[in-house]
């Protein structure tokens, strides 16, 4: 039997060390894990907890990130509670192993602290791994800052193992901004966050001998769509079990989460849309130019990235006095607008109030996005509002040096 | 073709791909198999024709429609060895107690390996056509050869 970690009621963690000791207090069975800046510390943490005494668990170690996946899915196939970390070019390895995860519905929790991807190389934040994940079939849960690291993979158990989901689960922190700032966080106690995510329960465990089964069978034209079918409803129908776990965890510590985040949405005129830490920057914008100029700005952020909450996004965007959105994508588009412009725009596409929608790239490889240029985008967004179209390009790029950058024009103006 | 040795009424009652085709409400979550019917005991101490294959096992699907040639085997010159069925990668030779009884042709693929290691003279078991009877393969199966010195 695993020791109890003693915890003060406040910590001061960084997302890290906040994400490994939500995977002790899970007590996992199996990490297979190989290190990656910058979420190696999420796993070397749960080593140190496993060689104390604090988790009765295996750490296993693997020749990579692909080798790191395949350890998981053979654990979780074997009827184990499995967790693991990575980041960025890690991630890209272990991208085809995410998929068997998935298409074999077992509930693995990756935790993920975000960076950027390779070529140039660059270990510091953007989402372009988040991104990578998003046709992969897992849940995509967010954190915005370290408490909702430590609170979201606490949730993530919950969600991926509930009878109705088996699906595993990521939860997203962006690199070095959360990931390596320590923060206040305040944890449960060892017993409390066991309790709330409950005993592991298999399901088909290949270590069930009296029922043997074949796990990731080879199906052709003739099953494989079936298979797919029934793995997408169970990831679009997590919708509820999310909300359900969350509202649960509400209850248990006072700390509420949604599928959607929306700030200051009630009357807003215009509105950001934004994953990550720069959710709070772009927050503080938002008070700040409410109060400074007046201009009503509101901020979505989608806590789960997948699956897509279409209709949360929608319900934040049917505001009747909103005018223009505009969506920003931490990654490298790659030939098109930014993936969150395209499914953001999609939902607002059905609201009554079809607001303007503009996409901007920012923040790739680290790049700073402080609050005077999240107010510069917002101003940007008044100005579109009161022209009733678009006035600038349709897609730009913040905090780019070199000439202005700009993809396709309204035909609305 | 004969079902060869030891077929249950399970045995290739279907050909691979046949089964019943059921929509995505129905089909089993993940890409999971199970081997039984409900729970077993110590299955791996059963003999195949005693165990509850489930219509999803490969056991109750035949593939013999996938064979252009296929192995014939000769009782009278076996010195059961077990040579074949160690080799066999589709455990194929059906062997009780160490005594060679057959071949499972719903799961022989008619690749040859039992054939090539076959150390008996002349070979115990011989490829024939498909389409070939067994009797009559057996019937001019060819006679010992003498060593060349």
């Amino acid at each position: 039997m695993a020791k109890e970690f003693e915890l003060n009621e406040v910590e001061v963690w960084d997302g890290n060390y906040a994400a490994s000791q939500a995977l002790r207090q899970a007590q996992i069975d199996v990490v297979a894990a190989y290190p990656i800046t910058p979420s190696t510390p999420i796993v070397e943490g749960y080593g140190s907890y496993v060689a104390n005494g604090y988790v009765d668990g295996e750490f296993v170690m693997v020749e990579s990130e692909h080798g790191a996946m395949s350890g998981c899915v053979g654990a979780a196939a074997a009827g184990g509670r499995v967790a693991t970390a990575t980041s960025s070019q890690g991630f890209a390895l272990m991208v085809e192993v995410l998929y068997q995860a998935s298409g074999m519905r077992l509930p693995i929790v990756l935790t993920v602290a975000n960076r950027a991807l390779a070529a140039p190389l660059n270990v510091r934040g953007d989402h372009s791994d988040m991104y990578l994940g998003r046709d992969s079939g897992w849940v995509q849960l967010d954190a915005f800052n370290a408490q909702e690291a430590y609170d979201m993979t606490l949730c993530a158990f919950k969600i991926g193992e509930h009878m109705d989901v088996r699906l595993p689960v990521m939860v997203h922190q962006d690199g070095f901004t959360t990931s390596h700032k320590a923060q206040n966080v305040y944890p449960l106690k060892d017993e409390v966050a066991y309790k709330f995510i409950g005993d592991y329960v298999p399901v088909d465990d290949m270590l069930d001998f009296s029922r043997p089964v074949t796990h990731g069978a080879q199906t052709e034209e003739d099953w494989h769509y079936e298979h797919k079918a029934k793995q997408h409803k169970a990831l679009m129908d997590s919708r509820k079990v999310i909300d359900e776990v969350f509202v649960a965890f509400k209850e248990l510590t006072g700390r509420e989460y949604k599928r959607v985040e929306s700030y200051m949405m009630e009357d807003a005129e215009v509105a950001l849309v934004l994953l990550g830490s720069s959710v709070e920057t772009a927050v503080l914008a938002a008070k700040q130019l409410r109060e400074e100029e007046g201009i009503k700005v509101g901020i979505v952020a989608p806590r789960c990235f997948r699956p897509f909450p279409y209709d949360l996004v929608r319900d934040a965007l049917e505001v009747p006095t909103l005018k223009a959105v505009c969506c920003m994508d931490k990654s490298a588009p790659g030939g098109a607008m930014g993936a969150l412009f395209n499914e953001v725009s999609a939902a607002a596409y059905t609201t009554n109030s079809r607001p303007i929608m503009t996409n901007y790239i920012y923040g790739l490889g680290g790049r700073d996005f402080a609050v005077d240029e999240a107010k510069r985008i917002m101003r940007e967004q008044k100005a579109h509002a009161d022209a009733g179209h678009i006035t600038t390009d349709i897609q730009q790029f913040s905090g780019l040096r070199g000439p202005k950058l700009g993809f396709f024009q309204t035909r609305r103006g | 073709m004969s079902k060869g040795v030891l077929a249950t009424d399970k045995r290739g009652i279907r050909e691979l791909g046949a089964e019943e085709k059921v929509g995505w409400d129905e089909v089993q979550q993940g890409v999971i198999l199970n081997s039984f019917v409900g729970e077993t005991e110590n299955a791996a101490f059963l003999k195949p024709e005693e165990r509850n294959y489930a219509d999803f096992n490969s056991y109750t699907a035949t593939v013999a429609s996938w064979r252009i040639i296929k192995p014939v085997y000769n009782r009278d010159i076996c010195i059961d060895c077990q040579n074949c069925w160690v080799w066999c990668p589709d455990t194929s030779i059906i062997s009780r107690d160490k005594q060679m009884l057959g071949i499972d042709y719903d799961h022989c693929k008619g690749c040859g390996v039992c054939v090539e290691v076959c150390p008996t003279n002349p070979k115990s078991l011989l490829m024939f056509d498909e389409k070939e009877d067994n009797d009559e393969a057996l019937a001019g199966w060819p006679q010992k050869e003498k060593k060349k010195k």
